[in-house]
């Protein structure tokens, strides 16, 4: 048969493929519908909470840092309840890295503060003596795209129907209505910040990456 | 394996592909070792602003790296290798030599604007699979392209059975195809909302575990169809042609090919053990991944078996020591990773400095060696010169074996220290160590991995000069060499 398969390419590359796809039909495909479940009171993220997972993702947080708490007292002692499936129903992509060089972040709102991550964000050897992690101070000048973030929350809603309220509409009124609402929570985050430039750019309307990440931050509970 | 003189074979695509090559070698080792001397020295992070800290460039090191240089090295292999197998020339076909040439101007041009993409920070952030939608489209027509030229040129073959190498780059080709295809599902969010934010940003089709299950069911497979199966091609074609041997079984290299396929798919889920995926996943995962000792130590053995009685070319020949030495590093690749996919090793090792440990002893001891040996055959093939310098081959061999040594050991020790320090209590049942202490005690190692990355760069930069002195100023031949390639 092998022979037989090596004079005629078409038959041998079906042969393979069959071979190779079997294992994902297998392993994947059976617990599909379970796995994407919610725990019970999971909330959507917010759009500004959005917005800062896009900070996370775009300067590539998963390089250093896992969100994945594994099921050994020496991890819940250290980071707390291990994670659970319907914790990440809402998580497109899924962030839990592969490597920690910092530490596991799956439930950093727990034990850390805004004014932790401000201080920490500018300038991480202050807070950790020793850190090896890079200061992110652009987060502090750079603006965060909420706009997109919106968009992502009109998107799951309507293609993955994540339970979104019905003022997430897919329209520019619907978002100019919204973004009030995503001021405001910027607002209670930069309450508890100092930097003089975030505060003031949030008191004019535009909400730098910090503040957004920080939202994002706390969140991970 | 016989040689055919008669026919012209036409390398226009192998060559450029064998630049770029060379190119996005340099470039994805440069950034490669900035990065690893950034964990030792902090200050380094900050270069080039915002586009230059850790987590910014990894990426970028890793993707230039698999689909830069290692891509490049398996298409610019193809081309020389499947003319030759097939016994048909590429000039033959005037669409062929068009395919070829389009699969390689439109990669050129793609790689670029993938790389600018992920130092501005458009990033579905799923490893391996970083790009954006708009790249992921060029990205399939670039791999659609590659499979029409090679398949054109399967349909107008002279020589009826396919050599054990073209089985590995269909393979490659199908494999790919498939997982990135399904990996890379997303719905960009800018036509979903009627026209609201950025253009380039997108969700994944998959959310939580099932994201993860499937983006490790191609990143382990990435590892599989881009570092191992094209990889395998090449030494079942370059160590026959450059020995003068022929290979040892035709029956262990079916029983590797056809079992590499079947098992190496059901090994991703070993990358989530002690996740929130399924328990019975994560066994499939670890007892596939053992199973795959048996058809990566079958190509390997097949190949050192390839080598019996003949084993004084290693010391006459450096090609053959390239060659000798990836298929050893294969091993103990191949065999490394199955043990860290044993679920209680895996606890200790997940996470930790250990796993880039041993992807690099794959990848810098088994990938780049087997491309760089393949090159320099093909190169006096070529361009019908005589390689320029055996003693900087011979030179180059030593300082990047001692640079591989030096990266996994101390990758090892790293990793195990602060597996074990993550988990050390002390006598009441309390953890002994402040995450901050697991990483501090790790700069002797990273530093030790930067001095690594630094002799293998240089390495590879002694390579580019061989190759590009080997163009411009080796020795005319008058006639194709046909096993051992000639050096000055």
């Amino acid at each position: 048969m092998f022979h037989w398969l090596e004079k005629n390419p078409f038959f041998f590359s079906v042969g393979v493929f069959i071979v190779i796809a079997f294992a994902g039909l297998i392993e994947i495909l059976p617990n599909f519908a379970e796995a994407s479940r919610p725990v019970v009171g999971l909330k959507p993220y917010t759009v500004l909470e959005l917005a800062g997972k896009e900070v996370y993702k775009k300067d590539n947080c998963i390089a250093c840092h896992s969100q994945l708490i594994r099921p050994f007292k020496s991890e819940t002692d250290r980071y707390g309840q291990y994670s659970l499936s319907g914790e990440y129903a809402y998580d497109r992509p899924f962030l839990w890295g592969s490597k920690r060089t910092g530490p596991d972040l799956h439930r950093v709102g727990n034990y850390r503060t805004t004014d932790w991550h401000e201080n920490h964000m500018w300038e991480p050897t202050d807070v950790v003596p020793g850190s090896i992690m890079p200061a992110y101070k652009h987060h502090f000048t750079n603006i965060a795209d909420i706009e997109t973030a919106y968009a992502e929350a009109v998107t799951v809603k309507n293609v993955f129907a994540t339970p979104y309220g019905d003022e997430f509409q897919a329209t520019k009124e619907a978002w100019e209505a919204h973004k009030a609402v995503v001021l405001a929570e910027a607002k209670t985050i930069t309450a508890d910040m100092k930097n003089k430039d975030v505060k003031e750019a949030v008191a004019a309307g535009k909400i730098p990456e910090i503040v957004a990440l920080i939202a994002y931050l706390n969140r991970l509970k | 394996m016989q040689s055919n003189a008669a026919l012209e074979y036409d390398y226009t695509v192998a060559k450029l592909f064998t630049f770029t090559t060379i190119l996005f070698g340099i470039l994805g080792m440069i950034i490669g070792t900035l990065i690893a001397a950034q964990l030792a020295f902090p200050e380094l992070n900050y270069l080039l602003g915002e586009y230059g800290t850790f987590s910014r460039l990894r990426p970028v090191h890793t993707t230039v790296v698999i689909y830069g240089f290692t891509l490049s090295g398996v298409f610019a292999t193809f081309y020389y290798v499947s003319q030759r197998v097939l016994k048909v020339s590429m000039a033959e076909s005037k669409f062929i030599m068009f395919m070829g040439k389009f699969h390689f101007w439109l990669y050129f041009v793609g790689a670029l604007l993938a790389t600018i993409s992920l130092l501005l920070g458009y990033s579905q952030s799923k490893e391996y699979a970083q790009y954006e939608w708009p790249i992921d489209i060029v990205i399939v027509i670039i791999w659609v392209s590659w499979g029409v030229a090679m398949f054109a040129l399967i349909g107008i073959r002279r020589e009826k059975a396919l050599y054990i190498s073209m089985w590995y780059y269909i393979a490659c080709f199908l494999g790919v195809a498939m997982l990135y295809l399904f990996n890379n599902m997303a719905v960009p969010t800018y036509f979903a909302s009627g026209g609201l934010g950025s253009i380039m940003h997108s969700v994944s089709m998959y959310s939580g575990t099932n994201d993860a299950l499937v983006q490790w069911w191609w990143g382990h497979n990435a590892v599989a169809f881009v570092f191992t199966v094209p990889i395998v091609a090449m030494i079942y074609y370059f160590l026959p042609k450059e020995s003068g041997q022929a290979i040892y079984s035709y029956k262990l290299s079916l029983l590797s090919f056809w079992g590499l396929m079947f098992i190496y798919l059901w090994a991703g889920s070993h990358h989530l053990l002690w996740s929130t995926v399924p328990d019975w996943m994560q066994t499939m995962g670890s007892v596939f991944s053992v199973v795959l000792i048996l058809p990566s130590w079958g190509s390997a053995i097949n190949m050192l078996l390839t080598m019996k009685g003949e084993w004084n070319q290693l010391t006459e020949n450096p090609l053959i020591k390239f060659m000798v030495l990836a298929s050893t590093f294969y091993m103990l690749s191949t065999l490394e990773g199955p043990i860290q996919a044993i679920k209680s090793v895996n606890a200790i090792a997940h996470f930790t400095d250990w796993i880039p440990g041993h992807v690099h002893d794959g990848v810098l001891g088994w990938v780049v060696f087997m491309i760089m040996a393949g090159l320099f055959h093909m190169a006096p093939r070529m361009f019908k010169k005589e390689i320029y310098s055996k003693n900087l081959l011979e030179a180059q061999f030593w300082l990047q074996t001692t640079a591989v040594v030096l990266y996994f050991t101390s990758m090892w020790i790293a990793g195990i220290t602060q597996g074990m320090m993550w988990r050390a209590v002390d006598e009441y049942g309390n953890l002994m160590y402040s995450f901050i202490d697991t990483v501090t005690v790790l700069h002797p190692y990273y530093a030790i991995r930067a001095l690594s990355g630094v002799l293998y760069l240089t390495g590879f930069l002694m390579f580019a000069y061989n190759m590009i002195k080997t163009m411009t100023s080796g020795r005319e031949l008058s006639e194709e060499p046909q096993f051992r390639s000639p050096m000055a």
